[in-house]
Formats: structure tokens, C-alpha cells, sequence
């Protein structure tokens, strides 16, 4: 035999050796999606390996975006950022549902995460953990907020902060009577909210001490009690509740705005049959409540909620009456010229003064 | 010169201690207005650490410097009517040659015109004077050693300091150049304290020369003086060539005295204070001893010995013969006087060699 | 003919890394840059882009304000690090010379994140500072000095210090002292010393310290993002909101060459205003 065939060879018995169904998940999430404890289990129970790069929505469309879908075999952007990217840039595969475990999922998350995310027929998303933003208000000092434009409230100037993002242009507007969800189809009408808001924006800077851009500088400044009122998640809100009870997220009078992050396949992924089993192994209650206690979000696992912690579900209630949990305003796909013009009214926001 | 006159730099008590070592050792000179003062001493001897607390870059320890009588203590270097001339020359390399000598009147505030017009002026007296528009790295040695003297003399300095200007030019420039500095020096008519560990442009150059040694001055005279009447030991055997023996004196009478040296030659000198058992050491130039075929020719010499030619150093006019004394086994260094009569002298000859008495400088040892 | 080949083989990774990762990049980059959305996965070529740029007086706005601070940061590095460059370079000796310069170092050992974190922890209302001044009764109530161009600034010049200290240091270290001390003797005082011969020898490490410094400001992102205010909005972040936030890659890329081209303009100006050549500051000062 030549080097060459030996080479051939080895590398042919290497493969065959190597058991047919173990495989390397790439998993593309968000912090706390996917603790370590569950990682051991899933490794465990299946034999695959997981590796975890941690992200958020946008940098992980603008990652599959630069590699064409490759790089990873799993990933969990929010369902609006499925049927927008998918159509703009086609960086997901469709999802066969035969091979999801769909008696675990709540079916009314599911059935809407479906119709949000279908692209020419085919589903692209399974929904995983949802959660809200808010308002978190510290009430010793700000018990008067109650809506996101009482962010503006003289009053409290130089105590408030939010992100300029664009949950924040939404959670404004319906907060001023409008309905941007209902204007997504019309740009024009779009464009005239967001110019509504953007002076209402302008207006209310003053009072802002900072544009809060990741999660440790909010809670930072709302427990060092800088500031005393915030637009941001529902979790954000809890933990800080956890060390000062005076400070809880609270569902403002317009409606939360209630996402949920999905999972997808990115189209190069080369495990799919792992990230199957990866779904159907935390949508397993008591794995699903395992990652709501790491992540502090609740999980569309049917049942298990059970297996959560009270003090969770006690934070959880006080947030959310009844009456406030209908009404979540769930965000629909967003179309991405929306988005462009978005950025265009959060570029000015920022250069206003 | 004439003795009323306050003399252009004087040094009182000089000293200056760093941390730990002194490198200058309460020094006393002073320069007559308009002569060429040396100081000469081997490297390390704390020379430029004169220079450097004439010009006023160094405060002295103690001791007092005055220029034309006025006390330099606390004068800042910018305010001292002295300038110096760097060892390395130190001329801006970011200026022309014009901008590099116009640089102190412009910080005197001179006008324009008036500099451009002494700018011309001290050019011409270095006999450059088109160069004024070059760039420093475009000079030549020689060049650049005129216009740092240039740039110094154009303020009119009541002194200017010479830290071993020539050091960086080659042997012949170098030679030349000696001469030229002596020539600018009487151009320009002003005080120059020069230092060097270079006897030769110590001695051709200067009207006095200060011996320098570990920080203190061993003597200071004109060169003449220096070769012929050594005031120490050090200063026989730094100013000039000569044989250096040392031994003990097996007999002394007045100023005379008889001398074994180590090596089991028994010579005669001159030297006062000496007794029998003194170490001492000799010194005795090549130029002072005679060479002969025949013994008749330094009979009257109280030095001489039957010696051995072992090698010729032919260098022209300072060509030497070393010679050795078969019985002591001393080697001696003798100039080969230029004449026919030793035009033929061979390795291996048998000659005569003899000197004066007093042309052996003794000196009661004290490094033997 | 052999040596012709032994030369390009040595060549050869110089000429792959410039060209993999520098030159097809840009050349896919421009031609991002060149196009324009037509519709979903859609595009033409266009200069709609670079039109954007000239017409939208935001993002011109945000460009001059973010090169007019960099230059501003530029030149008080420039006006900070000359003194201890001197320092350094002329005055300190042995032990004390190596030990500044490893201060200067010290920064870069940590990244640049936990450097701004530090920043914050200092400048913050409820924090180090605001406390300490408090504390000795020259303050009565919390300072904020965060989020504000002053603390930005801050934040850009102690990020850049090291880059001008260094090509600084070098070049007034080859200043021979003598040539300082004629200056003095001479009849030179301080001033003039400096204005004369110190800062005219050192041009070139002048040049290419404050090159280096005001690409890095300009270039900087995290600095202006987490010190910055409210209205601070920096040139590159309007790059990143493009590409990651805003998925559109065509108007990041035109901002980039904007960014390049411009950028290039203000170093050429400031070679010239100086009188100096790339080649040299960069032969000499670095
Ligand atoms: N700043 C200083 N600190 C400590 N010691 C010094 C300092 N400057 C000079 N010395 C010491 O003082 C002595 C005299 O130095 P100086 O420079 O005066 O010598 P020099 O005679 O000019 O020698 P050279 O001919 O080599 O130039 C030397 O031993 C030197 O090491
Ligand atoms: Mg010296």
C-alpha cells in the first residue's frame, strides 16, 4: 500500500468508529438558556457535546448573516427576527415538527409562534422562553409611574434610564394611545408614530440620566438607587426585588410588551439531529423549570411551572394580575424596512440635546 | 596681561563630590585673559566635570568660580559669559549652519539684519563662508569642529570651553586641526580652556598646561616646563615617552644618588631628600641617552652600559632603537639619532648607550 | 533565479495575510457599499449609500463632531504624555526610568473592558470619587461626573497615553543631551530650548504618537458607548448599529469608507501642517 491508501485508511476506520449519533451541538443563545447543570444531562443522556456562544438577537442574525446560516447548529433569536431575516437573507431551514416533541409545548405559544414565523408554508421557529418588558420602579421613591411615559415626569429628572432600542419607540407609543403593531403593513403611518415619539423622546431627554446598554449597567444604576425608574425586562425587575423590596418590575397601564425566543436551525447546521433531541430534552418540565430558575423567565414547557421555586412565582404574580398577563401585547414579525426607519428615529434620539 | 588686570577665569578650592566618589579635588588655577589653558588627564580624571561646573551645568560641592572677577555661584549657564564647545560638538542638527550660529544672538534678541550680517562675518573668519545655507549632516569634520567654534565665538564669550573637541576626527584632521584651533584662537583673541588626555595637543597648542590626576591637579606650567621639570612622578610619565625603572637607593649624597632598580640595573641620578633603602622611580627620556659604536664616545656620561640592539622602530624622525643590557636583562628605549653613522645599525648589534645624571628624573616612589 | 524564487517565497506570507485579511475584505466591503436594497434578498448597484451619508445632516454631524473630539482627545494626550515622555526619556535614570514606563504599561494589561468598568466605578454618583469628596465635606451631595463628554474624554486619552508616550520616549531619547545643555549654554532658557530644539527634534514621534492616537479615538467604541452620555453618539457606532442592529450592511460599508476616507484626509492634513512624511515619522518615531 502507498502512504497515500494507508492515509485513506486510517481516516476511514476513524470515522466508522466513531458512534453514528453523537454529535458536536453548536448552540448560539442567550445567557442563562442553557446552565450547565442541563448541559451535563443532555451530554449524559444522549451522548453529544454541547458548546455554547452566548449572543443577542441582533448579533445573532448579523452572525448566521455573515457566514450564510453556517457556524452554528442551534440558535434562539426572539420570533419577530424569524420571518424577516428568513425572507431578507434566507439563513434558517424550515423546522420538521415530526421530529419535536409538540405534546410538551403549550399549544397557544406554539400555534402563535408558528404563524409568526412561516415563510412560503414552511415553520421556521419552536417557541422556548418568554418573558416581557416593562417598567422597573423602585416605589419608595417613584410609586407614581405607572406607564412608560411617566418616565418623563419632571420630577424625576436625572433619575430615569431606558435602552434606545426598539422596544422602547413601541412601549411609547401605545403608551401615547397609538398602535404601531396595527401600522407594521403601512410605512408611512409607521413613520408618523415613530415621529410622534421621537419628539416625545427629545422631549423627555432631559430627565434621562443614561441609555442604559447592557443588563449588569441597569441594575447597577437601579441598585446603587441612581435611578428610580427603568424600561426593561420583567427578570431585570425580579432579581432586584430579591435584594431591595421596594423595587419590582411592574406591567405598565398600556400592556407589557411580551416577546418569546424560539429556536431555529441555522441553514449550514451540520447536527440537526442533535439540536432536535437538544429541544425536546429542555422542554422536559423539570428541565425547563431548571433553566427558569438560571434565566428567571418562564418556559412554553407545558407544566412546568410546578417545578418552579415559590419565591419566583410569587415575584411572578405580583407583576402580573390576571388582567395584566391578557394584556401582553405579543410582538408580531417585524418587516425589515420598519426596522431601517426605526434606527433611523433612535440615531436622531441619540444625536438630539 | 599685565597683573592689575583681573584674570579671565579663576578657580578657588574647586570640588565636587557625587554620591560617594570625588571627582574633583579642591582645584586652584587661574587663566590670564586671552591665553590657551589646557587641562590634560587621562580618561576619568574629572575634566569634564570642570568644564561642566564652569559652564554652570553642575553646582561645585565647594570652592568658588569667578569670571573676570565676578563670582558664577548660582549664574544660571544662560547667563554666564562662557560658552562651550561639546565634546561631541552638539550642534542642532534640526538648523542650517546660518541658523545654528545665528541661534544665541537670536536668544540675545539681536535683529535680523545685524545677525545675518555677524553670521556672514564669523563664516568668513573660519573660512567657510558659503557653507551657511548646508545642513549640519552635510559637513565634514572639520567642518562641523569650525562652526561649533563659530557658533561660540559669534557671542563673544569672555571664555570658551573645549571639552575634547577633536576627539571624533581621524589622526590627520587631527593634526591639522591643532594648528588651526591655535590660529582661531589668536583670531578670535580670546580664553581657551581646553581639556584633553591628548599630551600632544596639550603641548603644541598651549601657553600652560594643568596635569590632571584622580580629581586634583599635579601641576600646572607651561609645556616646557612640564617635560623637562616633571614636578611628580605622574606627570614624568603621562607628558612624553620615557624609561620608567623603579628600585631603591643603595647610596645617597646631597643631591645625588646611586639606584639599583628591580631589574638589577644600578643607575645614577639626581634627587633631593633621598636615603639609602628609599624606593624610588626613574625616568629617563629616549632622547636624552646616546647612542654610540664605541664606548670612548659616552665615557663621560655617569650612566652607561654595553647593550644589545633587539629591535628597530623605524617611524622617520621618531624612530627608536630598543636595546637590551645583557646583565640585568633591562630593556631601554633610545632614540635613533639621524645620522649616517647608525644608517646601518642591525638587530643583534653591540652598542653603547649613557646619559646624565641629571637626565635621570627620580622621584621618591610612591606607587612602586 | 533561484534567489528570485527564495525572495517571493518569503514574501509570500506577507503578500496572503495583507491580502486575505485586508485587501479582498475591503474590495468585498466596497462592493457592499456600492449596492442598494431593492427588495427582500434584492439589490442594485447604486450610490444611494454614499448619498445618505452627504445629504443625512445627522450622519455628517456625527462625524464631525466624533473626528473634532478625537483631534480634541489627540491633542491633550499630546499635551500630557510630552511632559512625562521628557521625563522619561531625559530626567529619570535607571530604575525609576524602567518603572514609569512600566506605569504607562500597566493599563494594557487588563482588557479595555475592565479598564472603562474601572472608570465607572470611579465616576459614578454613587461612586469612589462622589464618595470621596463627600467624605472631606467638599461636596454635599452625590457628583455625578459619568456619562458626559468630559468623562468620555477621559476615558479616550488614558486608553491612547501609552501609544503616544512610546513613539515620544524614543525619539527624545535619541536627543542627545548635549545638544539640550548648548542649547542653555548658549543663551537659551526653557522655553526657547524646547520651542527651538526639543519639540523640532521630536516631530516626528510627535507626528506619528498623535496619528496613532487619533486613529484609536476615532476608531473606538467602547469608550464613547459606556462613558459617553446621553447624546454622545460616536462615528463607529453608527457603523455597528448598521451592521448588527440594523441588518443593513450596505449603508455600514459606505459609512466605513467614509470613515477611511476621511480619516485618511485628516492624517495627510497633519502631516503636511507639520512638514513631515509618513515614511519618516513612521521610519523614526515608531
Ligand atoms: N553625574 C555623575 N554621577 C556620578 N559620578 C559621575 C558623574 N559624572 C561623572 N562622574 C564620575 O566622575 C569622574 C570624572 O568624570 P569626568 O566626566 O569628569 O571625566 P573626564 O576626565 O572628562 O573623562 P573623559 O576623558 O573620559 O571624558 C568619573 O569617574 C565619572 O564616573
Ligand atoms: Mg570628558
Amino acid at each position: 500500500m502507498t502512504p497515500k491508501s494507508y492515509l485513506t485508511c486510517t481516516v476511514a476506520l476513524l470515522v466508522l468508529a466513531a458512534p453514528a449519533h453523537a454529535d458536536t451541538l453548536r448552540l448560539l443563545t442567550w445567557g442563562g438558556y442553557a446552565p450547565d447543570a442541563v448541559i451535563e444531562k443532555f451530554e449524559e443522556a444522549t451522548g453529544h457535546t454541547v458548546e455554547v456562544t452566548l449572543s443577542n438577537n441582533e448579533e445573532m442574525v448579523a452572525k448566521l448573516r455573515a457566514t450564510g446560516g453556517g457556524g452554528f447548529d442551534l440558535a434562539q433569536p426572539s420570533q419577530d427576527r424569524i420571518a424577516g431575516p428568513q425572507a431578507e437573507f434566507g439563513i434558517y431551514k424550515p423546522i420538521d415538527m415530526s421530529k419535536i416533541d409538540t405534546a410538551q409545548i403549550t399549544p397557544s405559544m406554539l400555534e402563535a409562534t408558528k404563524a409568526n414565523t412561516t415563510v412560503d408554508g414552511d415553520v421556521y421557529g419552536v417557541p422556548h422562553v418568554w418573558g416581557t418588558s416593562g417598567l422597573i420602579v423602585n416605589a419608595a421613591e417613584a410609586g407614581s409611574v405607572a406607564d412608560y411615559t411617566d418616565l418623563c415626569n419632571e420630577d424625576l429628572m436625572g433619575k430615569v434610564t431606558y435602552r434606545l432600542k426598539r422596544p422602547t419607540l413601541i412601549g411609547f407609543a401605545f403608551a401615547m394611545g397609538l398602535d404601531p403593531f396595527a401600522a407594521y403593513g403601512d410605512t408611512a403611518a409607521y413613520q408618523d408614530i415613530l415621529d410622534q415619539v421621537e419628539a416625545k423622546l427629545v422631549e423627555c431627554k432631559p430627565v434621562v440620566k443614561a441609555y442604559w446598554s447592557g443588563g449588569d449597567e441597569l441594575i447597577n444604576l437601579m441598585r446603587s438607587g441612581e435611578t428610580v425608574a427603568a424600561m426593561a425586562w420583567d427578570t431585570g425587575g425580579w432579581k432586584l426585588n430579591t435584594d431591595n423590596p421596594d423595587i419590582n418590575f411592574v406591567a405598565p397601564a398600556s400592556g407589557a410588551l411580551g416577546w418569546v425566543d424560539t429556536f431555529v436551525l441555522p441553514a449550514q447546521g451540520r447536527a440537526d439531529d442533535a439540536a432536535y433531541d437538544w429541544i425536546n430534552f429542555v422542554m422536559q418540565p423539570e428541565i425547563a423549570a431548571m433553566i427558569t430558575e438560571e434565566a428567571g423567565n418562564f418556559t412554553a414547557s407545558q407544566g412546568a411551572d410546578e417545578f418552579v421555586n415559590d419565591a419566583l412565582k410569587a415575584q411572578y404574580q405580583t407583576s402580573f394580575p390576571p388582567e395584566a398577563v391578557d394584556n401582553i401585547r405579543w410582538y408580531p414579525p417585524v418587516p425589515a424596512e420598519i426596522e431601517r426607519i426605526e434606527g433611523e428615529t433612535l440615531d436622531r434620539v441619540q444625536a438630539a440635546s | 596681561m599685565t597683573a592689575d588686570r583681573a584674570p579671565d577665569l579663576e578657580c578657588r578650592a574647586l570640588t565636587k563630590r557625587f554620591d560617594t566618589m570625588t571627582a574633583v579635588r579642591s582645584v586652584d588655577f587661574s587663566v590670564p585673559a586671552g591665553s590657551f589653558f589646557s587641562i590634560l588627564g587621562p580618561s576619568g580624571c574629572g575634566k569634564t566635570t570642570i568644564m561642566r561646573m564652569i559652564a554652570g551645568f553642575l553646582e561645585p560641592t565647594s570652592g568658588d568660580i569667578l569670571i573676570k572677577g565676578r563670582s558664577m555661584l548660582g549664574v544660571p549657564p544662560n547667563r554666564r559669559p562662557v560658552n562651550m564647545v561639546f565634546q561631541h560638538l552638539a550642534l542642532f542638527p534640526m538648523m542650517n549652519v546660518a541658523e545654528n550660529i545665528g541661534y544665541g544672538l537670536r536668544r540675545q534678541g539681536v535683529a535680523k539684519a545685524e545677525i545675518t550680517r555677524r553670521t556672514g562675518e564669523v563664516l568668513e573668519r573660519i573660512q567657510l563662508p558659503d557653507i551657511g545655507t548646508r545642513k549640519v549632516s552635510e559637513l565634514s569634520g572639520g567642518q562641523r569642529q569650525r562652526v561649533a567654534i563659530a557658533r561660540c565665538m559669534v557671542l563673544e564669550p569672555d571664555v570658551l570651553l573645549l571639552d575634547e573637541p577633536l576627539g571624533a576626527l581621524d589622526l590627520k584632521l587631527r593634526e591639522k586641526m591643532k594648528i588651526e584651533l591655535k590660529a582661531l584662537q589668536a583670531e578670535f583673541d580670546t580664553t581657551f580652556v581646553y581639556i584633553t588626555h591628548d599630551q600632544g595637543e596639550a603641548l603644541v597648542m598651549s601657553d600652560s598646561v594643568a596635569v590632571m590626576n584622580a580629581g586634583a591637579f599635579e601641576q600646572v606650567g607651561a609645556a616646557r616646563d612640564l617635560y623637562y621639570n616633571p614636578a611628580t612622578a605622574f606627570v614624568a610619565g603621562f607628558v612624553g615617552e620615557a624609561n620608567r625603572w623603579t628600585g631603591r637607593v643603595t647610596a645617597a649624597r646631597g643631591s645625588e644618588a646611586e639606584v639599583r632598580t628591580d631589574a638589577g640595573l644600578t643607575l645614577h641620578a639626581r634627587g633631593t631628600g633621598l636615603s639609602q633603602g628609599d624606593k624610588v622611580e626613574i625616568f629617563v627620556r629616549p632622547e636624552a641617552i646616546t647612542l654610540a659604536h664605541s664606548v670612548h664616545a659616552v665615557e663621560g656620561d655617569a650612566n652607561q652600559i654595553a647593550v644589545q640592539v633587539t629591535a628597530l622602530l623605524f617611524n622617520g624622525a621618531n624612530s627608536r632603537v630598543l636595546v637590551r643590557d645583557p646583565v640585568s636583562g633591562a630593556e631601554i628605549d633610545v632614540a635613533l639619532p639621524q645620522s649616517a653613522a647608525f644608517a646601518d645599525l642591525d638587530k643583534g648589534a653591540q652598542v653603547h648607550v649613557g646619559w646624565g645624571r641629571d637626565q635621570s628624573l627620580c622621584f621618591a616612589g610612591t606607587r612602586a | 533565479m533561484t534567489r528570485r524564487l527564495g525572495f517571493f517565497l518569503l514574501l509570500a506570507p506577507l503578500v496572503l495575510w495583507l491580502g486575505l485579511l485586508i485587501i479582498i475584505p475591503h474590495i468585498d466591503m466596497a462592493l457592499v457599499s456600492l449596492r442598494a436594497r431593492t427588495g427582500p434578498g434584492e439589490y442594485a448597484p447604486s450610490l444611494q449609500n454614499y448619498g445618505d451619508f452627504f445629504t443625512q445632516p445627522l450622519y455628517l454631524m456625527t462625524f464631525a463632531r466624533t473626528a473634532i473630539m478625537s483631534v480634541l482627545a489627540t491633542l491633550i494626550t499630546l499635551i500630557i504624555g510630552f511632559p512625562i515622555s521628557y521625563y522619561i526619556a531625559k530626567i529619570a535614570r535607571g530604575r525609576s526610568q524602567a518603572s514609569l514606563f512600566l506605569l504607562c504599561l500597566i493599563p494594557f494589561w487588563v482588557s479595555e473592558l475592565v479598564r472603562t468598568f474601572g472608570w465607572i466605578i470611579l465616576l459614578r454618583e454613587t461612586g469612589v470619587i462622589s464618595n470621596m469628596l463627600q467624605w472631606a465635606g467638599l461636596a454635599d451631595q452625590p457628583v455625578e461626573m459619568l456619562y458626559n463628554d468630559a468623562a468620555m474624554m477621559l476615558g479616550l486619552v488614558y486608553t491612547s497615553m501609552l501609544f503616544m508616550v512610546v513613539p515620544l520616549t524614543t525619539t527624545l531619547e535619541s536627543l542627545d543631551d548635549a545638544v539640550i545643555e548648548a542649547g542653555y549654554d548658549l543663551g537659551g532658557n526653557g522655553f526657547s530650548v524646547l520651542r527651538e530644539i526639543v519639540i523640532p527634534h521630536a516631530m516626528p514621534g510627535i507626528v506619528s504618537g498623535c496619528i496613532v492616537v487619533f486613529m484609536l479615538s476615532l476608531g473606538n467604541y467602547l469608550t464613547p458607548t459606556m462613558l459617553g452620555g446621553k447624546d454622545s453618539l460616536w462615528f463607529t457606532q453608527l457603523i455597528y448599529s448598521q451592521f448588527i442592529v440594523r441588518f443593513n450592511w450596505e449603508l455600514g460599508a459606505a459609512f466605513g469608507f467614509c470613515l477611511l476616507g476621511a480619516s485618511s484626509l485628516i492624517v495627510w492634513g497633519m502631516l503636511r501642517l507639520s512638514g513631515q512624511t509618513l515614511e519618516r515619522t513612521m521610519g523614526e518615531g515608531a
